[in-house]
């Protein structure tokens, strides 16, 4: 900030001096636009560099991005879809993460759908419902998100060890564990948005005889879409990118695992095959990419009511 | 039925037809409730709406985490009690120091780096021709799995020797440069630096979204006042966006603090917690789930679980202020 800090304090000398307020505003602002922009754009370079040379890289043969920069490419360029084929479709030891990807996906809609409808009626009970206690426990609920996810797995672990409906349903305990530490977080997100909701117009429908359930079903679910379509992104990108639940609740079961769980065991075990590893990477960050770049505005909506409305 | 009971996908279907189903049943029960009960009805709502989530919290989180605190005191299989033991071992043991020392680290910088660059990036593309994109820009991380952003940084890292060409981006940028190539996440104990920065990297969107809808909120009529007085960049920098957005900011903090304590994943898929980058959330991990003893790792959970408080009762205190003021 020291730069940008000093110009205009120098700009200012200027303004006095030369008693031409306008000009000198403008000359100002003209400096001050200019460094400002300049590290915006070095900061957004920075952020933008790394994904993009990742992305080309994967496209290289495997002998070129192992002898020479992915910068190459624009001198030299070479493209193959080979690293692709070989990490999705490939002998087990190369990846073959289309599996992954499919366990992945077969974790992520469940485990999103399910906190989503349990916390939009957790929500609707903390915000229109009245019993009494009802703040104190709502507290309680909020206050769960300091625990960390650690302070529960072996715990959960266990108690799903002993269930035998593990056998025939694999996923049950990766789903469940997601849904239920998605719960403090989306109840508190949607009951900030559930709460907003004018009163007299739940009031008015009450008086016309509508019960909970209609008034739930009627009237808050379609005015909460874009809350519950915010929490859904949410979810499904927190989900999705998992690693901690992914590793515990699939335990060694290959067969179940998902993306990020594979990815970072490959990138111990074959950490200089870069052809895998870059290919590999985009693969699993694709899908997430596309959900929040096409659904940026409910995302953000969310992330501003959980964490600034309090 | 095959499809429902073997295939994956046929299982995802089934577990989302039966969870319908229940979501079903239950509303029903309070629909019928609402018309037919009289006194009760109340407690039938109550029960379906709020019961299904109190009760996944009750026995997925708060009973788990209770027992966690419990088997904290015990061996590593529960069985014996142990008394303190897990709790000096946890720091005590030969990786505690620099866990803690790197836990701590990465909780101070991250933090404070990712605030301020999310709000010299929110302030300099505020209102600019570019906005919308320049946000996309710094954002996108947000999007990726720290597994991810560790592949993607582990190859900006990409360190080899000075005869060969270099691969890695930064390393090739040094040997232009003409200077060595860095081993980055060999080199102790710079190399925690540069795990850290990828959750800079990560986090700093977050700040950037957060502080730019703040200061899109400060009253224009202040800004104006202030730029009558021919207050110049720095003085409103430092005397008006700042404290506006101060709640913005403590929020943004303690965010990124808290989750910064928990991470595990970077360190994970870069280094694997050698070179002695070891952080406390992995050392936990490690623990329990590959050395197979829950006493240590549930006490290493609960250490976790206690450097945690502090930051959420600051920020939980700080909301309840700005509900006051704002009544």
């Amino acid at each position: 900030m020291s730069v940008e800090a000093t110009v205009p304090e120098v700009a200012d000398v200027a303004n006095r001096r030369t008693q031409r307020p306008a000009a000198a505003t403008k000359f100002r602002s003209l400096v001050t636009n200019r460094i400002g922009s300049a590290v915006a754009v070095v900061i957004a370079v920075l952020w933008t560099i790394p994904t993009f040379g990742l992305l080309i890289s994967s496209f290289r043969p495997e002998a070129d991005i192992k002898s020479s920069g992915w910068w190459t490419f624009f001198s030299d360029p070479s493209f193959t879809l080979e690293n692709y084929q070989e990490v999705l479709f490939g002998r087990a030891s190369s990846g073959a993460l289309a599996t992954y990807f499919i366990n992945s996906l077969v974790i992520t809609v469940p485990a999103t759908v399910i906190p989503l409808v349990l916390a939009t009626m957790a929500a609707y009970a903390f915000s229109v419902l009245e019993w009494r206690g009802r703040d104190w426990v709502f507290v309680g609920v909020f206050a769960l998100q300091i625990v960390p996810l650690q302070m529960a797995l072996i715990p959960l672990l266990r108690l799903f060890s002993s269930s035998e409906l593990l056998e025939p349903f694999p996923f049950l305990s990766v789903w469940v564990a997601h849904s239920i530490f998605a719960l403090p977080l989306a109840v508190f997100l949607l009951h900030n948005f559930m709460s907003d909701v004018p009163k007299e117009l739940v009031e008015a429908a009450r008086v016309d005889g509508a019960g909970h359930v209609s008034v739930f079903l009627r009237i808050m679910l379609p005015l909460m879409a874009p809350a519950i379509a915010s929490f859904a992104i949410f979810q499904f990108l927190w989900v999705w990118n998992d690693l901690l639940v992914g590793l515990t609740f699939t335990g060694a079961n290959n067969a179940i695992q998902p993306l990020t769980a594979r990815l970072a065991e490959m990138a111990g075990s074959r950490g200089q095959d870069w052809q895998l590893l870059t290919a590999g990477a985009f693969v699993s960050i694709i899908l997430p990419l596309i959900v929040f770049l096409a659904l940026q505005r409910y995302f953000v909506r969310g992330l501003l009511a959980g964490s600034v409305k309090g | 039925m095959d499809f429902f009971l073997y295939n994956k996908f046929g299982q995802m279907l089934l577990v989302i037809i039966v969870f319908a189903a229940l979501i079903a049943v239950l509303l029903a029960i309070a629909w019928a409730a609402d018309r037919w009960i009289g006194k009760g009805r109340r407690w039938a709502a109550l029960a379906v709406f709020g019961g299904p989530a109190l009760l996944l919290l009750a026995v997925g989180l708060i009973w788990p985490a209770i027992r966690t605190f419990y088997m904290s005191f015990y061996d590593a299989g529960t069985n014996n009690a142990v008394g303190l033991q897990n709790y000096v071992f946890t720091f005590t043991n030969t990786g505690a120091v620099i866990a803690f020392r790197n836990t701590f680290i990465w909780v101070f910088l991250v933090p404070i780096a990712s605030t301020l660059i999310g709000l010299i990036y929110a302030i300099l593309v505020d209102r600019s021709k570019f906005e919308k994109i320049a946000k996309s820009l710094l954002f996108l991380p947000m999007a990726i799995s720290f597994v991810g952003a560790g592949i993607i940084w582990k190859f900006v890292y990409e360190y080899r020797g000075a005869a060969q060409e270099q691969i890695g981006l930064l390393n090739a940028f040094i040997t232009w440069l003409g200077f060595e190539p860095v081993r980055f996440l060999q080199d102790a104990p710079w190399n925690t630096l540069f795990l850290i920065a990828v959750m800079i990297w990560i986090q700093a969107g977050f700040a950037m979204v957060i502080l730019s809808a703040a200061i899109k909120a400060v009253p224009t009529d202040i800004i104006e006042a202030a730029r009558l007085d021919g207050v110049n960049a720095w003085e409103m920098f430092r005397n008006i966006t700042v404290p506006s957005i101060r709640p913005s900011l403590v929020v943004v903090l303690t965010t990124i603090s808290i989750a910064t304590l928990k991470i595990f994943d970077i360190t994970r898929t870069m280094t694997g917690a050698r070179f002695d980058t070891q952080v406390l959330a992995n050392q936990m991990f490690d623990y329990s789930f590959v050395f197979g003893d829950n006493g240590v790792g549930s006490a290493m959970a609960v250490a976790i679980f206690i450097l945690v408080i502090p930051l959420v009762a600051y920020n939980i205190r700080q909301m309840a202020k700005n509900r006051a003021v704002r009544g």
